[in-house]
């Protein structure tokens, strides 16, 4: 036992821990306390009244019990009992048991709201203050609903004393995180703002915690704080170290205190008022300042405090993102921290500099630590830190310096945490196809992946270099020659297989001069790896079998052996047998030519954004990707990144219903356009079971066009937000319902949408207003919101009105502009007439101008189509050309329509 | 920028020993006994396994974990990911500093003997995860007032009860 035992020594209770400490096995305990169990229920049971001494014994054995691991099922009712003792410590070890042991037993729960609220009505600063404990330790539902409205009373009533200030503001914050409906905003709120201002250094600090968490709910409500919070950080941060006596932590003035109130800045934007925000930017300064001077102390509390202040700062500046001079100089002091000898430091360093790798300001400065961050990645023992130098590369990366940090990330990933390789490899691969500028860099690079771990590289990494080959032709010769080459490895990854099979299926032939990668040579290479392969990888190299035919007729007679074999044509997966199977009859039935069409060379994968930045969101979770990553994939949207997100399956091949994904497209639609009449009805007969599939819909890079002839659908969607219409129109009057969809857990905040009609469209050729009230400017992540808007069409018109909707993300401003599709036809009116009063109008619109006519190539397969009033459509089927002529009594119509209608076939 | 600020709320506090043995647990979110227990276990084995020399905190599940090893003990806090690692580090230094100046150096055994001591020591200084009172003397003056009442009551206990036993 300890020498010292102050306050109440219950011996008793005492005496059992060390019984319980003399055990020497996990049985001799559970004996022990099943004796002790059975002692003190015989006791409750007693027929003798316990008095509240031996209550409180008891009671505190049982909690001892019952946090050593073991459950307890009883002695609760002895427990309230105590809440309405006289005696501090008896009414204290009560309030312990159950602030521990809660449940949501309603008849206790009753009579322990009870006790409280006689405690808190007490007057007693000592019991009331118990009471609050308890209130803000349990922080239920019911007891919310007793004193949500009790509470802030407590807090700004003029009489209360500090301590008890203090227990009740934090008690409140608890509640409101539990129950924020039953926590009403009133009469009290601005008083609360001002306790801010409090005498009392302790109140300010438990205050502040509940003011942050009101404003971030409330902003407009509590923005009288910023000021008040920049006043109080600015007389402690200019206060000697002595002043604040007890506040002082380690001769660093009130640490926590100041934590807070940055934090509670981080809150709102940059003050508005000059003064404030001049002295926010002089405390700012001072910290910074400090940071350079020698310290006060050696203790690393003095500089855990210090820097605590230091990197709360930081997290302000970056937050305002918009004084350079302060971002910078946050940049220099991290850089002196990369090196220092704490870890602690070097972690959060690398941590703090990830975000401002992401502020145009400061993203140079971040830069020129770049051989720190690699030599930290190299030479950190800790595997946290080493994560965090990987993290901070990849916010860093540009194009600058891309091809040094892919090759610093590559060689890292050879010894590699297995914990943190897949994320590595999705960063690898997410940095290699964004800063690509020779794309045999990046096949070289994704093949080194695969090569190094290539377990950890997940579908969508080799869906997308494929995908990429597949689009860029300068570089298919070079990735065939280069997969070839990694094949040669005896032992390559299967990953490496599932690449290398796609691609000389494709692409073997731009190879297939060299006599070291003859058609026959490449065949064999392929196959020697089949019988080490899983059946998706298998099913793969089936189809690029049945391409070899094509492109090499002299492999046929070789494959077709292969196919024929039972391995193969009796294979006991039916995938399997099946495509030997349809393979071998294509390969033996079908002509040259539909062999030549069947197996045509991929069509470029429509442009989208990344698989691969997808899935690496998804994995992290918003905010992971930084702010830079969201914005360069838009602006480099036109290269590779196209705008919708299909996710990755469908990024990744037009049609892959199956786990043994046909990669070649076979089964699916074959190449649009690519399947003339006369090889139909043998394509039909050899896969009767595959009928042609409708190719996917193209990318909705442009949403607009799609509505020309529709009113309902998505006009727009990303991986944050779906934006979805519905539209009608009657005569010259249309009512549109937009709906905007948060496709993310998170909320978006400043929500804002504006309809603007550029040029000539305004107001006098087209009176658009939105009628409804501007949409809410916060939307729950999950939630849709509705908006209404009227239009009126005065004239005819050509150009869209602009819809331009803007929100925060995860912090991040997102800013978008569509087209809304508005267009003349919605205001037409059908007219029934005969052909003959047809042609007559149509002679009558006589003069040149009023005629417009286009000459296009169909974008999708022809289809006879009838088109009604003034339109006439000259189909030419050879050619698959369209002509398109138009006639309107107005030029500016025609011209307008034929535009629009042009992009309907 | 918008984002959504934690006010340095901490999750949880853990106290360990180097055998693993809990002593002391705090919760500040609600979670089922079944789920403390597995977090518990896990936290424990993965704090123990670390070098001396490693980094304090560590990224675990959604959470950071903050900890530092007095002596037998180590303590051992969870907080958001925003958070702030190093005024949580000193967090755990204050209490420490409140628990030595109460119990005058303060080793595993008056924590295992105390542990309701302890309990009220931290509800003093942490409230609902946050900090409620960050001075010494004040969080000790209230904690000793506490002991006031209770001795001036021990003593009229004592005159009653001398021949009592009280060792059950």
């Amino acid at each position: 036992m300890p020498a010292v035992s102050k306050g109440d020594g219950m011996r008793g209770l005492a005496v059992f821990i060390s019984d319980i400490r003399n055990c020497k096995s996990k049985e001799a305990e559970i004996k022990r306390i099943n004796k002790e169990l059975a002692n003190i229920r015989s006791k409750f049971k007693g027929d003798k009244a316990l008095d509240g001494y031996s209550k409180k014994k008891y009671v505190c054995k049982l909690l001892f019990i019952f946090l050593l691991g073991h459950d307890i099922d009883f002695g609760h009712m002895e427990a309230v009992n105590l809440l309405s003792s006289n005696k501090y410590t008896e009414k204290q070890i009560g309030y312990l048991f159950i602030s521990v042991l809660v449940n949501s037993n309603s008849e206790l729960i009753r009579l322990i709201n009870n006790a409280i609220k006689n405690d808190l009505s007490s007057r007693n600063p000592t019991f009331m203050c118990l009471a609050l404990h308890c209130i803000a330790n349990v922080g239920s539902r019911e007891m919310a609903e007793a004193f949500a409205s009790e509470i802030p009373r407590i807090l700004v009533a003029g009489d209360t004393m500090d301590s008890v200030k203090q227990s009740a503001a934090l008690c409140l914050l608890r509640l409101y995180k539990t129950s924020p409906d039953l926590v009403l905003m009133g009469e009290w709120t601005s008083r609360v703002v001002h306790l801010l201002n409090d005498q009392h250094m302790g109140v300010v600090t438990a205050a502040i915690s509940l003011i942050t968490c009101l404003s971030q709910k409330n902003p407009d409500e509590f923005k009288t704080c910023v000021s008040l919070a920049v006043s109080r950080l600015s007389r402690i941060v200019s206060s000697a170290s002595t002043d604040l006596q007890d506040y002082t932590y380690y001769f660093v003035p009130a640490p926590w205190l100041s934590c807070k109130l940055l934090r509670l800045l981080q809150c709102y934007p940059p003050p508005e008022d000059g003064a404030v925000k001049g002295r926010l930017v002089e405390c700012l300064e001072t910290i910074l300042n400090k940071a350079q001077e020698p310290p006060k102390s050696k203790k690393v509390q003095h500089s855990n405090a210090k820097n605590a202040i230091l990197f709360e700062a930081i997290s302000l500046i970056i937050h305002y993102d918009s004084e350079p001079n302060l971002l910078v100089r946050a940049c220099n002091q991290l850089g002196q921290f990369l090196q220092h000898r704490e870890t602690n430091l070097r972690y959060l360093a690398l941590e703090s500099m990830c975000t401002l790798a992401s502020s145009e300001f400061s993203h140079e400065a971040v830069k020129t630590h770049i051989e720190t961050v690699i030599n930290a990645l190299k030479t950190e023992r800790d595997v946290s830190v080493r994560q965090r130098a990987a993290d901070l590369l990849y916010a860093m990366c540009d194009r600058s310096n891309a091809k040094q940090i892919v090759a610093e990330m590559l060689s890292y990933l050879e010894t590699a945490d297995y914990s943190i390789r897949e994320e590595m490899v999705l960063k690898v691969a997410i940095l290699a196809e964004k800063y690509a500028v020779d794309y045999s860099w990046y096949v070289d690079t994704i093949l080194n992946l695969i090569r190094i771990a290539g377990d950890y590289v997940s579908e969508e990494v080799w869906y997308r270099v494929i995908q990429i080959v597949i689009n860029r032709d300068d570089v298919q010769g070079y990735a065939a020659k280069t997969v070839f080459e990694a094949l040669q490895a005896p032992a390559c990854h299967e990953n490496m297989v599932k690449v290398g099979g796609y691609i000389l299926g494709e692409f073997g032939n731009l190879i297939a001069g060299d006599p070291r990668s003859s058609p026959l040579v490449q065949f064999n290479l392929l196959h020697s790896k089949f019988h080490l392969c899983s059946v998706p990888t298998r099913a793969l190299l089936l189809s690029a079998y049945i391409k070899f035919i094509n492109l090499f007729p002299e492999t046929k007679a070789t494959i077709q052996e292969v196919l024929r074999c039972d391995s193969q044509i009796r294979n006991s997966d039916v995938e399997l047998q099946q495509r030997a199977v349809e393979y071998l009859k294509l390969s033996s039935i079908a002509s040259t030519d539909v062999l030549a069409t069947v197996l045509e060379e991929m069509p470029p994968f429509p442009e989208r954004e990344s698989s691969i930045l997808a899935k690496l969101k998804k994995k992290k979770g918003p905010g992971a990707v930084s702010v830079t990553e969201l914005e360069d994939s838009k602006r480099e949207g036109g290269e590779l990144n196209g705008g919708g997100d299909r996710g990755p399956d469908t990024a990744a091949m037009a049609s892959t219903p199956s786990p043994s994904a046909d990669l070649l497209g076979i089964r699916s639609a074959a190449p649009v356009g690519a399947a003339p009449a006369s090889a139909g009805s043998l394509l039909v007969d050899v896969f009767s079971e595959a009928g042609p599939i409708a190719p996917s819909a193209a990318v909705n890079d442009d949403g607009f066009l799609r509505f020309v002839c529709k009113n309902n659908g998505v006009l727009f969607e990303n991986q944050l937000l779906q934006i979805g219409i519905k539209s009608e129109y009657r005569q010259n009057l249309g009512r549109m319902y937009l709906f905007y969809g948060n496709k993310t857990s998170v909320q978006f905040a400043s929500f804002t949408t504006t309809v603007s009609c550029p040029g000539e469209l305004q107001s006098h050729i087209l009176s658009m207003h939105l009628c409804t009230k501007p949409v809410e400017p916060l939307v729950e992540g999950g939630a849709q919101i509705q908006q209404v808007l009227n239009i009126e069409c005065l004239t005819d018109f050509s150009d869209a009105p602009l819809l331009n909707i803007k929100f925060r993300y995860g912090g991040a401003l997102q800013n978008l502009t569509l087209k809304l599709p508005v267009t003349i036809n919605k205001f037409f009116q059908p007219t029934e007439m005969t052909s003959s009063d047809f042609f007559q109008r149509w002679k009558q619109l006589s003069q040149p101008q009023q005629e417009a006519q286009k000459i296009f190539k169909a974008n999708h397969s022809m289809d006879t189509e009838v088109l009604k009033a003034k339109v006439r459509q000259n189909v030419t089927p050879h050619s698959i050309m369209y002509r398109l002529t138009l006639r309107c009594s107005k030029d500016s119509v025609s011209r307008r329509l034929c535009e629009l209608l042009a992009e309907q076939f | 920028m918008f984002s959504l600020i934690s006010s340095f709320q901490m999750q949880f506090m853990l106290l360990f020993s180097r055998q693993g043995k809990l002593r002391l647990q705090k919760w500040y979110v609600p979670l089922s006994d079944k789920e403390k227990k597995k977090i518990t276990r896990e936290l424990v084995q993965t704090v123990l396994a670390r070098k001396p020399k490693m980094c304090s905190f560590l990224e675990w599940r959604d959470l950071k974990i903050v900890y530092k090893r007095y002596a037998s003990l180590y303590f051992c806090c969870a907080i958001e990911d925003q958070d702030n690692e190093l005024i949580t580090l000193e967090i755990i230094h204050r209490y420490v500093e409140l628990l030595d100046k109460y119990f005058g150096s303060v080793c595993e055994l008056d924590i295992i003997f105390n542990f309701e001591k302890a309990y009220f020591i931290l509800d003093e200084f942490l409230l609902g995860g946050e900090a409620q009172e960050t001075s010494k003397k004040n969080v000790l003056k209230a904690i000793e007032q506490a002991d006031l009442l209770q001795e001036s009551f021990d003593e009229q206990l004592h005159s009653v009860l001398t021949t009592v036993t009280d060792t059950l």
